[in-house]
């Protein structure tokens, strides 16, 4: 029984309460990030080529770092193209081959020596193995593998037996393939179906009987059914219901923000105003814009705010709202402009510049906690067709980290400005991104990391302006995120308003 | 079509912008939450007897009407007991009971009339249709009815040949059932797997190729493993998780609050302060009672607030800390008395009281919100088995009420005293609960809803239904 109990302390930039131990040595009781599972899992999958277990991969993956499960890809073709320098022919993959074997073989071992690196000495929690996997052999090599080392395994098969799919396949991704690169299409098309036809053979399914004690998810031509086989924890859970959700129809995603606002004029953060009177000409533009796009079945997305609603408003379309699209909430900070904020709360500032992603507001969020209150809306973004998301800032920066496998680190300082509508579609393995300033002017809103050049004596400081780069991280110069700083070093780059 | 956007004003009660014309809300369709389909659902089991289809249906209505879709389930062997006032036996059931095969035709389009008349009259938006529609013929019947309705249909099928869960099903719901009352135990086993003998030949189960156009899932051994089919829609992805996630392992969740805080004493809502002195007392207590109950394998969650946590730290137990559990967000109105809310904010005040459910403190929340954020909770904890949930009073309201199946307008006046745990055990189609007063003094933070709503009030009728304070 403890009779002192421990007093609590404030984690000053996460804003967690944790027992203030004397001992430093005493270890912490309370995990402040959600327990999805408590040994790494290695995901595996299996299926002829062109099913589609690459794009899982991708997309998977990128879905688990963004909900914060660190996760990587080992892509066993890309160990082979290490090792076989050149590709000739799909002869390499004739099961007689036995150099070719060997090779493969050795491949597969080195990969999963990497993922037993990246589990132990990278701090790694989802693995996905991305190779056929198609013999039972191999899968029981990996299982093996799996159980010394105490990993979870998640089996992923992706079956399809639509001639269609399997060419668009081929078409899409496997035709601009280093393996590919100096062929000619009509060639490359016929190679490829004589190597799927050397895996058919030897191609052994998850069976229903024999492999009912492992746990795998089986996939019916791209979603059509599944057959989910004894999911293990959370995790699993959320692997199966997050690849029940996804699709490849095409489609295009549109995100935009909210027309400038009447706080973003006086350079006040969040609040709920409504829009400026160029704001509402954005909106209007928004709408002929829009219709010009001429979208099928297109839904338009609020948050719960004014500002997104007044420019939904102006496309005279039915909109849905939602809560969890509202902006950062910046607590003690609301309405406040970033000189008040460093007048008042300078200590805060100043571990905002340390860490934006983690960073929490006094009685407000973090990014950290915005990307997992967004989670359900990504959810639903995947299941849905064309949709237009009007949000917020903040609230796009996190959408748009999912959609292009952008880091935490770099999250918090992606460029966003004001009326300006970003066209997301996916292709092949990621999305293309087309971006589309609707021509009517808007105040500045992006405030980049403040720096301070490294070089010079610290009575004669020289204060470099950054000049906005895409991705907002200054490589040269050092960031002066100190608590002690200057004010005016903190202040450098807030945008100008009135 | 592209105007100059119309005016917005914001509704009083939920904080909604909505647009208005002249000062008043304009009619406008944009005004609903997240919408999980477009049209009615018809969800339909399929089984044999004792395969935990009216468990599955009970629970998913359950969980549907929570999270604020509203759906109903209608059980076919309760309109068969309405019409046949006495059971005698499983003869009723046999292939070859012209009589018996008749009324429960009947009974079951009894049953489709009323779906019919509560998806389209009464605002429902899921009916589950519980029977053991194990006929393809039958199955036939209810997609040409929800084709003719405009209904998707989804089938959910349970299949189990385990004789130990079939025979504890069999114990835990059929032998108290109007069927088996005047029964002696091993007579009503006898005939009750007689009865599942005379559906053994004529089931048809789903199939992969012949039901292909359907959508379904196919629930095997109690949830060993899935066969998904062609899910329609958001609200079908949904069920589906759901269904994936939910388990019949015996275990118990705890609920409590955090010991009483600073806050409390000096009756002030919400905040972020620390454990009393009798707040710090109960910890210990509580350290002792979860020890005492040598609970196995027992998870700890609390918010990310300071007295939940200190609470949990009392137990020396690892423990993890949910976000989503913190208190209800009282916005402008945090850290305030009632009294000093009546005084500030008469009009909120009033306005709570006439709908505490969907009521939303100025830049703050309702339970409403709540409900939505604790989600991703109620899934947690249906994943997992034994669980204790240091929370906060309007927190623990919600989760109570998705326990015990409260309906919106009780969840906000339900019980939730300081210093009183509440155990939770799965019992049957419900919920086992027990009080557990740990007897530590604490105030009392439950405000019963006055009877003078009126926003015309006077500030003493406001004030009637506030607890004592400092």
């Amino acid at each position: 029984m403890s009779k002192d109990q421990a007093e609590l302390t404030q984690t000053p930039l996460l804003k967690i309460w944790v027992p203030w131990m004397s001992s430093s040595l005493s270890r912490r009781r309370g995990s402040s990030v959600p327990q999805f599972t408590n040994s790494p899992t290695l995901i595996v999958m299996v299926g002829l080529p062109a099913r589609g277990k690459t794009y899982i991969s991708k997309k998977l993956t990128r879905y688990l770092n963004w909900i914060g499960v660190p996760t990587k890809v080992f892509n066993l073709g890309q160990y082979r193209r290490e090792a076989v320098q050149a590709y000739k022919t799909f002869e390499f993959f004739l099961p007689d081959n036995e150099e070719a074997m060997k090779i493969r073989k050795a491949c597969a071992i080195t990969a999963l020596k990497d993922i037993h690196h990246y589990f132990t000495q990278e701090q790694g929690q989802v693995a996905v193995f991305d190779a056929t996997n198609t013999t039972r052999d191999r899968r029981a090599d990996i299982l093996c593998f799996a159980k010394e080392s105490g990993y979870k395994v998640f089996f992923v098969e992706s079956i399809c037996d639509d001639p269609d799919i399997i060419e668009a396949n081929i078409m899409e991704v496997k035709l601009s393939s280093p393996d590919y690169q100096d062929c000619d299409k009509e060639e490359a098309l016929v190679d490829f179906l004589k190597r799927i036809e050397c895996y058919k053979m030897s191609y052994v399914p998850l069976d229903d009987e024999m492999d009912r004690n492992l746990s795998y998810i089986k996939i019916f031509n791209v979603g059509f059914r599944y057959l989910v086989n004894r999911v293990q924890d959370h995790i699993q859970s959320r692997i199966v219901y997050y690849l029940m959700n996804i699709h490849v129809t095409p489609r295009s995603i549109y995100l935009c923000r909210h027309g400038e606002s009447e706080l973003n004029l006086l350079g006040r953060i969040g609040g709920d105003s409504g829009l400026s009177p160029r704001g509402n000409k954005f909106a209007c533009t928004l709408a002929g814009f829009i219709q010009s796009q001429c979208i099928r079945n297109l839904k338009v997305w609020t948050s719960h705010m004014k500002r997104t609603i007044q420019t939904a408003e102006a496309l005279g379309v039915a909109y849905e709202q939602w809560k969890a699209l509202n902006e950062i909430d910046a607590g003690v900070c609301e309405e406040l402009t970033y000189e008040e904020i460093q007048e008042h709360y300078p200590e805060e500032f100043a571990l905002r510049d340390q860490d934006k992603y983690r960073y929490r507001y006094p009685k407000g969020e973090s990014y950290e906690d915005l990307v997992h209150r967004l989670e359900p809306v990504i959810m639903e973004l995947e299941r849905q067709e064309n949709v237009l998301v009007v949000c917020h800032q903040a609230v796009m920066r996190c959408l748009l980290a999912y959609f292009l496998d952008k880091s935490a680190e770099e999250l918090p300082y992606l460029k966003c400005p004001l009326h300006t509508v970003l066209k997301l579609t996916p292709v092949a393995y990621g999305c293309k991104v087309e971006s589309v300033f609707l021509n009517v002017e808007a105040v500045n809103t992006h405030r980049d990391r403040p720096v301070q050049c490294s070089c010079h004596s610290p009575t004669g400081v020289m204060i470099f302006t950054v000049i906005s780069s895409f991705f907002g991280s200054s490589l040269l110069l050092l960031q002066n995120v100190d608590v002690s700083r200057d004010p005016q070093d903190a202040l450098l780059t807030v945008p100008e308003h009135i | 079509m592209a105007s100059s956007p119309r005016e917005l004003t914001q509704n009083p009660l939920k904080k909604i912008w909505v647009p208005c014309k002249n000062g008043l809300p304009d009619r406008h369709i944009s005004q609903r939450r997240v919408c999980m389909t477009n049209c009615p659902t018809l969800i339909v089991t399929v089984g044999l007897p004792a395969r935990g289809k009216t468990y599955i249906s009970k629970k998913l209505t359950r969980y549907l009407n929570w999270i604020g879709v509203p759906t109903k389930e209608f059980n076919v062997g309760q309109y068969r007991r309405k019409c046949v006032k006495t059971y005698k036996s499983f003869e009723f059931f046999r292939p070859d009971n012209e009589e018996g095969l008749k009324i429960r035709r009947q009974c079951a389009l009894a049953a489709l009339g009323d779906v019919q008349r509560y998806l389209r009259d009464e605002g429902g938006q899921v009916a589950v249709f519980d029977a053991t529609n194990t006929t393809r013929e039958r199955r036939g019947t209810i997609m040409s009815f929800a084709q003719q309705n405009g209904y998707k249909v989804f089938f959910v099928e349970s299949v189990c040949e385990d004789p130990d869960v079939i025979a504890e099903n069999i114990v835990q719901v059929k032998l108290s059932s109007p069927d088996y009352i005047h029964c002696d135990t091993d007579k009503a086993v006898e005939d009750f797997m007689k009865r599942i003998k005379c559906y053994e030949n004529s089931y048809e189960p789903l199939d992969e190729i012949l039901d292909g156009g359907l959508s379904f899932i196919k629930i095997m051994d109690v949830g060993r493993r899935y066969l998904v089919n062609r899910v329609q829609d958001h609200i079908q992805s949904r069920i589906v998780y759901y269904l994936m996630n939910i388990h019949i392992t015996p275990r118990s969740i705890y609920l409590c609050r955090h010991g009483e805080s600073d806050l409390n004493v000096k009756g002030r809502i919400g905040g972020d302060s620390g454990l009393s002195v009798r707040g710090k007392e109960f910890a210990e207590c509580l350290g002792k009672f979860i020890r005492d109950q040598s609970i196995n394998e027992l998870k700890v969650w609390t918010s990310q607030m300071k007295r939940t946590i200190q609470t949990a730290e009392a137990l020396s137990v690892p423990y993890e800390q949910w976000k989503a559990l913190n208190e209800i967000d009282a916005g402008v109105c945090e850290e305030m008395t009632y009294e000093e809310i009546q005084e500030n904010y008469p009009l909120e005040f009033a306005l709570r009281d006439q709908d505490k459910y969907r009521y939303r403190y100025p830049k703050g929340e309702s339970y409403e919100d709540l409900v939505q954020r604790l989600e991703p909770v109620i899934m947690e904890l249906e994943r997992q088995e034994n669980v204790l949930v240091i929370c906060h009073q309007a927190v623990m309201r919600c989760l109570l009420a998705y326990f015990l199946d409260k309906p919106a307008e009780e969840l906000p006046y339900l019980k939730c005293p300081l210093h009183t745990v509440l155990k939770l055990t799965p019992v049957a189609y419900g919920c086992k609960i027990e009080y557990i007063s740990l007897n530590v003094e604490a105030v009392d933070t439950h405000r019963a809803k006055p009877e003078n709503v009126d926003i015309s009030r006077l500030a003493e009728e406001a004030l009637l239904t506030v607890p004592a304070h400092q």
